[in-house]
């Protein structure tokens, strides 16, 4: 099969800024493929990149086997963008906004209508449709930049962070739209830097940094990179998070701590048997825990394996546990 | 799954992935600038303050400065009125350049960028749309001259051509703003930059005749674009009368701001085209 995307060696500098340092990925078709970086690691250079809106200084991209370097013009056909912004007129109702942007695809205006109709529906958007998008909330404007991507039924959406400033339950109705498209057969890139949003959505995860995919696979795939299992302490008591530290330190490597939870996590290999160790040790120093768990790595703790960092990626409200 | 069954089950989704010929050059042009000019209908306080705001700047002149102002004989009325219509161009075009930095910001030309139309359109759409509400604000304008006692003194027809004069001088002028509004960066750096263009318009013979300036600066208003668009739409408007107190024919002025119009439309629709398409 061609793969959706496939792109060698792309760089592309702003002045001292290298956004992009020699990008290499391959998508295939029929999946969500999440980009997950921190911010300013090249998510939205390459997005852009995609859909055409910036020539790469060096390196070869091409999007359903066009050279899209060559060809944009070709690759316009097929894509859908929807931006960090939600890109629809205030001024115009939801469905004169979808009107339109079916008309730009080349559609006639009977067809333009219709295809405005059906999105309209898919997005849940029909009682909304005829008043002024100046008068949509935050979330109800994302939808319809949404749909504005999809009146021209693309083969490949590109989505720019969709829910970046959304509230929860915004998210979750973003993230069901996408899904029955994926289901419909539309393939997919999404940039993202919340992990839950990659982990929920995303067949394939590529985690980029610095301009430069560092790691890729399916989300199980990628926490095993993060060891076999995680043992967590949750305390009462602040105050004993370095002693379980040391303690923890003896099963596993490097302890991380987090005061602001109070709890100590620490990747280890045989797990049931760390476990115990763990119970045993903490016991014999009287230490008093609230929980203790034994649990599969989450995508944050594979991002802090694969960067060091944690700055920025973290910024999804709900917890490792609730995601 | 009842909802992607509505979606598999739709004829026009039937194929996800199906290729879209995209519009031509015309119908995008024309989507584009419904969109510009359904903004400004749909933003009435918009309208209301810019008649107001036109309306008092002319009451200033005709009835505060234009007592201490000698028009060469002319009454000043009929010196200031082609003046204050020519010149409400630039006033009313400043909209445009902080539109269009505002849809750069807002990411609404990179969804119009993405989408198989020729890019050139997009732009070609706003030109003519802020042309349109141009005309529209000419119009109002042409109007309180008339209220505040301006009269015709050539026929009715040179009366209609220095309009349309004034519609092809804005359209021109247009390229300048949606210039501004691309390199800009942000609506209100776009702002700024076009209220430097008010300089051409009070270091020209709108509002007072080139005469009465300072030997120096008298080249300067001459040698700009909007001192001969003012000239002709004035000999036009006023017959033989005004043309007598010209340097040149109305004749002449007319034919040079058709070349300053045409160089204006030429440079800054490159620069704009080029700007606009970069990647």
């Amino acid at each position: 099969m061609t793969p959706i995307l496939e792109a060698r060696g792309l760089t592309k500098r702003y002045g001292r800024t290298q956004a992009l340092a020699g990008l290499d990925l391959v998508a295939q078709p029929g999946r969500v493929v999440a980009l997950l970086g921190p911010n300013g690691a090249g998510k939205t250079t390459f997005i852009r990149t995609v859909a055409t809106l910036l020539h790469p200084d060096t390196g070869t991209l091409s999007v359903a086997g066009i050279d899209a370097l060559r060809h944009p013009a070709q690759v316009r056909r097929m894509i859908g963008l929807a931006g960090q912004f939600a890109a629809v007129e205030a001024a115009m109702t939801g469905r004169e906004n979808l009107e339109m942007v079916g008309r730009l695809f080349g559609l006639t205006h009977r067809r333009a209508r219709a295809a405005a109709t059906v999105v309209l529906d898919q997005l849940q958007l029909t009682e909304d449709a005829d008043r002024l998008v100046r008068t949509y909330s935050g979330g109800l404007r994302r939808r319809l930049d949404l749909g504005a991507s999809l009146v021209g039924a693309p083969r490949l959406l590109l989505l720019d962070e969709p829910t970046t400033g959304l509230d929860p339950g915004s998210r979750v109705q973003l993230w069901d739209a996408i899904r029955r498209l994926v289901a419909a057969g539309t393939d997919v890139l999404l940039s993202t830097q919340y992990l839950d949003e990659a982990d929920r959505l995303a067949a394939d995860i590529i985690i980029i940094d610095h301009g430069k995919v560092i790691a890729a696979g399916t989300p199980a795939e990628l926490k095993t990179l993060a060891g076999d299992d995680v043992l967590e302490v949750h305390l009462r008591d602040a105050a004993a998070l370095s002693g379980v530290a040391a303690v923890l330190a003896t099963v596993g490597r490097d302890p991380r701590v987090d005061p602001a939870t109070r709890r100590v996590s620490v990747a280890v290999d045989d797990g049931t048997r760390r476990l115990l160790e763990a119970v045993r040790a903490l016991d014999h120093g009287g230490i008093a825990i609230e929980d203790l768990s034994l649990r599969r790595p989450t995508l944050d703790e594979v991002f802090l394996t694969l960067t060091g960092t944690s700055t920025a990626i973290t910024g999804s409200s709900s917890g490792p546990e609730a995601a | 799954m009842t909802d992607a069954s509505v979606i598999t089950g739709s004829p026009l989704h039937s194929t996800p992935g199906r290729v879209n010929s995209g519009a031509r050059f015309w119908p995008s042009a024309v989507a584009v600038a419904q969109r510009t000019v359904r903004k400004f209908v749909r933003t009435p306080q918009l309208i209301g303050l810019a008649t107001v705001q036109s309306a008092i700047f002319l009451v200033i002149f005709r009835y505060i400065f234009g007592g201490a102002i000698d028009a060469g004989g002319l009454p000043y009325v009929d010196f200031l009125v082609p003046g204050f219509v020519t010149t409400g161009i630039l006033f009313a075009g400043m909209g445009a350049a902080a539109g269009v930095a505002e849809d750069l910001q807002q990411g609404l030309y990179d969804r119009l960028r993405s989408l198989p139309i020729p890019r050139a359109a997009v732009l070609a759409g706003r030109g003519l749309a802020d042309t349109a509400l141009v005309t529209w604000s000419l119009a109002v304008g042409t109007a309180l001259g008339f209220a505040v006692g301006f009269r015709l003194h050539g026929s009715v027809a040179a009366g209609l051509a220095a309009f349309g004069l004034c519609v092809l001088f804005s359209f021109a002028f247009e390229w300048v703003f949606i210039t501004i509004g691309l390199v800009a960066g942000t609506a209100q750096a776009a702002q700024g930059m076009s209220v430097l263009l008010t300089l051409l318009v009070f270091v020209s013979s709108a509002y007072v005749p080139v005469s009465s300036m300072p030997g120096w600066l008298q080249p300067v208003a001459e040698h700009q674009p909007v001192t001969p668009m003012v000239n002709a739409v004035r000999g036009l408007a006023g017959g033989p009368q005004v043309e007598a107190l010209l340097a040149h024919t109305t004749a002449y002025y007319v034919g040079l701001s058709l070349v300053w119009a045409a160089a204006i439309v030429v440079v800054f629709g490159v620069v704009a085209a080029v700007r606009f398409s970069r990647r």
